[in-house]
């Protein structure tokens, strides 16, 4: 036996020489469209007015603060409501479209994911139309008001459905007939087998869907700013610093504690998904639910019912933007569509959402992508894989408004050579992808994890250049996952209001920021109407997707069918 | 003799993942033109040894000459190989054709010379008309012959394949290993194919390696892997093998349950030492035993399991009715003697077939 074999140290090819320069530079972008942003809101929290470092002084002022520490008790009790609520609400519901015989069960799932095109402002101000002042169901609520908690919960409740049951649905999708079939041979009962096996099964996914109803609750804003009343929660809070009193170390001490609960949230269930993994195997074999006739209508009833709940809210909004003069002229018109009579924008601010979502549908795919190639099939260079992973992860636990506010302090810094992207597009553009860069990133890592991981390993015997590969065979293979990224993102930028709403100058107002501005004009009726057409584009692309997916798509991927 | 050049040194490699090593020094020469196959268990390291000819996994030391070149720290690009996969790994969005032609693009030659070349390959495996075809429109058998065109095509100095026909069922299997087999013969490529079908390596290799627990067990010609295997555990790996305990008494006889055997003599053995004799089913000797033939057993059968061209007959002795024997008999002979359960005859087992093992 040789004594000491001298180690070997792998020489680096032309392709792994550019695959790890380009994970340098994606982290780089990373750290500038995550990392110093959040650093420089850190750095802020520490700093009086004037820029000086003052320590924790803003920290103790705040929790001195009796009205201030009021909003983070008021926050964290909406979140808990609010995540009591939805999360059975959307287990039964997802149980329904997953584990019995529904009629039309597509039509019911389509339903369920409404409220995702819709700025969150929407159940807002439908909730006003209803039982608002001048609401049409006023009466039903006696002496009480829906602003303030009872509205910001209901119209929550709305917002964060879909987001919780698409995670149920696929948690209880992926149950293994197996188990069932061993349960009934071993005569369980059925209330015994919905406790020993399907809730046991779904145990993750309730988890993971209560802490992404509680963290999106947390940090929504656009819900508590129309309906909230005087009761006040941090996201307004942070509105009210930053724009209001333009205190920014004060708001960005108050973006430090929204960021704490939404942070710890996201790892709470990063420890908990980490556990799951064992649990699915390869081979279980997926389980088809059997007609059964009581089951069934009870749970098209329910389904019903809540489908109806969310088309009324929809409905509702629509109707009202369509209305000459809420109450007293119920005729219908279309001069709430007139947008340039609210704001001086008018359908520009339109145009500029549509824009913004383009830019970032284009840019975002490409770096998300892109990106997430570079991570995964780079070979060695281990420590800087794990930084871009961190960073890609990161934004997962920051709510928007804290990013958004991360944004001024370090764009609008006049030392920073990308000062001059503060108050353009591409500053909007930047903080939209950064803001929901993890999913973009998981969807592309999945798919690539799911093509042979040979490819490389073939082109590079063949002397093909790692990239050539890249554009003939990976991005090709992975064009489904590419285009659902591409929507996601282009959905999302139409529809935040969060991260953007610090962001924007008088030439760049989006529509949903627009939307906030007229309803806080009290112009109702034009934001309900503003709400409507950014449902109807973003529902529109979503069903293009769809239809392109159906039709076009399989005839470009011929080689697919066998 | 033609004097034989070593296409490919390995030295003394070792491979760690973390603290488990998966290769430990291993050593190894491949000829110029030679098949050689990686034989051993499941989990032995065969894929790892592998990978690290092709650079894809590097070692973690120890070094690897291709054709007299140092390639240990090359990466794979820079190494001279072509590489066949358990799954194939053919682009599904190309055609057979663009899969084929994939490396030829690459080099910058004309299209009509691509083409010629492409069209060459795939008459080469067997499928002239398959060019136009996208890979999941062709069986598996299919599929396989693309990706060794497709590894071909730049006409590599070395071949690896990897398992290249487990994924496929029996008969495809048995039709390959001799397409392939005649192919390279006919390219005279050199070429290592990892496998643990030990039928496979005993019919396609000119050298196997045997392998266990990350290092060489033996390397050899298929008739001395077969005929005089360098260890228990390849014996006991490749084909059947009867392991009977004993202790050997001089350096050619060793007493098993209280008799004496012949065997060939042990230099490297201490009398006095347990040792396994060994003896494989088809060369236990029944009929024409001369009367003074050596190692003679008196033996009564106890099981008759039919296997098809032969039976396996197990053997108890009849003074030591624990210690058993497994024999394979012909049709014929059971026929001609009139062998069943319970049969009681005479079994020789000859010197020069047995082995001796620590
Ligand atoms: N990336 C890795 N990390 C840790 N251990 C590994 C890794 N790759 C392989 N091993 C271990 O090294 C050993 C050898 O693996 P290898 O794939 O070479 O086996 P093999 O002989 O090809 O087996 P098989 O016939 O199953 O393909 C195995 O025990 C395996 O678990
Ligand atoms: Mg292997």
């Amino acid at each position: 036996m040789s004594l000491t074999a001298p180690a070997v140290k792998p020489g680096m090819s032309r392709d792994d020489l550019m695959m790890r320069g380009g994970v340098v530079l994606l982290a780089g972008v990373l750290l500038v469209m995550l990392g110093l942003p959040l650093w420089a809101l850190l750095a802020k929290g520490f700093e009086d007015r004037d820029g000086k470092f003052i320590g924790l002084a803003n920290y103790v002022s705040y929790f001195s603060t009796p009205a201030l520490f009021q909003s983070a008790l008021n926050s964290l009790h909406v979140a808990s409501i609010t995540t009591v609520i939805v999360v059975p609400l959307a287990f039964l519901y997802a149980y329904a479209l997953t584990r019995t015989v529904l009629p039309m069960r597509w039509l019911f799932q389509g339903i369920s994911l409404i409220p995702i095109f819709a700025p969150s402002l929407l159940p807002g101000i439908a909730l006003i139309y209803l039982f608002g002042t001048q609401g049409f169901f006023k009466a039903l609520l006696g002496d009480g008001s829906i602003y303030g908690i009872d509205g910001i919960v209901i119209a929550q409740v709305f917002y964060c459905f879909p987001h919780a049951t698409l995670i149920l649905t696929t948690a209880l999708a992926t149950a293994d007939a197996r188990l069932y079939e061993a349960a009934d041979v071993l005569g369980a009962s059925k209330r015994r087998v919905f406790f020993t096996v399907t809730l046991p099964g779904a145990k993750y996914g309730l988890i993971s869907a209560a802490l992404v109803v509680f963290t999106l609750v947390m940090t929504d804003f656009g819900i508590a700013k129309v309906i909230g009343g005087n009761f006040n929660v941090l996201a307004t809070d942070v509105y009210k610093k930053v724009i209001g009193q333009q205190d920014f170390s004060m708001g960005a001490v108050v973006g430090m504690v929204l960021l704490a609960p939404a942070a710890l949230a996201f790892l709470v269930d990063r420890l908990v998904q980490r556990k799951q993994v064992a649990l699915l195997t390869a081979r279980a074999v997926p389980l088809v639910p059997r007609p059964k006739f009581a089951r069934d209508v009870l749970f098209t009833m329910f389904c019903l019912l809540v489908s109806a709940a969310i088309l009324t809210i929809l409905g509702m909004a629509i109707w009202g933007s369509l209305i000459k003069y809420w109450p007293y002229n119920l005729s219908l018109t279309l001069e709430n569509y007139d947008f340039a009579k609210f704001d001086s924008n008018g359908w520009e601010s339109y145009w500029n959402s549509v824009r913004m979502a383009l830019g970032a549908a284009v840019f975002g795919t490409l770096l998300m992508f892109t990106g997430a190639w570079l991570n995964e099939k780079t070979r060695g260079f281990g420590a800087m894989r794990g930084v871009v992973q961190f960073l890609a992860f990161l934004p997962m636990a920051v709510p928007g408004l804290v990013l958004g506010l991360g944004y001024i302090f370090f764009f609008n810094a006049p030392n920073n050579p990308l000062n001059f992207l503060y108050a353009t597009m591409g500053i909007l553009v930047l903080n939209t992808v950064a803001h929901f860069y993890t999913v973009g990133h998981l969807t592309a890592t999945t798919a690539l994890k799911q093509i042979d991981p040979e490819f490389e390993a073939v082109s590079a015997s063949l002397k093909v250049p790692i990239w050539k590969t890249f554009v003939r065979v990976t991005a090709p293979i992975c064009l489904p996952a590419i285009l659902d990224i591409a929507i996601y993102l282009f959905v999302n930028a139409m529809t935040t209001v969060s991260s953007v709403i610090f962001l924007y100058a008088p030439d760049t107002k989006l529509a949903s920021v627009a939307a906030v501005n007229i309803e806080e004009a009290g112009t109702t009726a034009a934001a309900a109407a503003l709400c409507v057409v950014i449902v109807l584009t973003s529902a529109a692309v979503k069903a293009a997707h769809l239809v392109a997916d159906r039709f076009l798509f399989a005839r470009l991927q011929v080689w697919r069918r066998r | 003799m033609i004097a034989m050049t070593n296409y490919l040194e390995v030295r003394s490699l070792s491979k760690q993942f973390g603290t488990f090593t998966a290769l430990g020094d291993v050593s190894l020469d491949v000829v110029e033109g030679e098949f050689v196959c990686f034989l051993g268990p499941s989990g032995c390291g065969k894929t790892t040894l592998l990978r690290a000819i092709a650079g894809l996994d590097p070692q973690t030391s120890g070094t690897i000459r291709q054709k007299g070149r140092d390639v240990s720290a090359l990466p794979p690009a820079q190494r001279d190989f072509g590489i066949v996969f358990q799954s194939y790994a053919l682009f599904p969005n190309l055609t057979v054709a663009d899969n084929v032609g994939y490396g030829l693009v690459n080099r910058r030659q004309a299209r009509g010379a691509i083409a010629k070349r492409v069209a060459e390959l795939l008459a080469m495996v067997g499928l002239p008309d398959a060019g136009p075809k996208y890979p999941a429109q062709l069986s598996g058998g299919q599929q396989q012959r693309v990706a060794l065109a497709r590894a071909l095509a730049t006409s590599p100095g070395l071949l690896l394949l990897d398992e290249p026909l487990s994924a496929l069922d029996a008969r495809v299997r048995l039709r390959l290993r001799h397409e392939i087999k005649a192919l390279q013969r006919t390219l005279g490529v050199t070429t290592i194919m990892v496998t643990h079908d030990q039928e496979e390596a005993l019919t396609m290799a000119d050298r196997i390696v045997v392998m266990n627990h990350g290092a060489i067990e033996q390397v050899g010609t298929p008739q001395e892997i077969y005929r005089r295997p360098a260890t228990a555990f390849v014996a006991d790996f490749v084909g059947s093998m009867n392991f009977l305990s004993g202790t050997l008494m001089a350096p050619d006889r060793v007493r098993v349950a209280g008799v004496d055997f012949t065997c060939p003599a042990q230099d490297g053995l201490a009398p006095g030492q347990k040792v396994s004799l060994c003896i494989r089913p088809e060369d236990v000797r029944v009929r024409d035993l001369p009367a003074d033939s050596a190692n003679r057993v008196p033996v009564e059968v106890a099981e008759l399991d039919f296997v098809g061209a032969f039976c396996r007959a197990t053997l108890k002795a009849r003074a030591a009715s624990d210690v058993a024997v497994t024999a394979d008999f012909s049709s014929n002979l059971i026929r001609d003697l009139g062998v069943d359960i319970g049969t009681r005859l005479d079994i020789a087992l000859p010197p020069d077939r047995v082995r001796i093992f620590a």
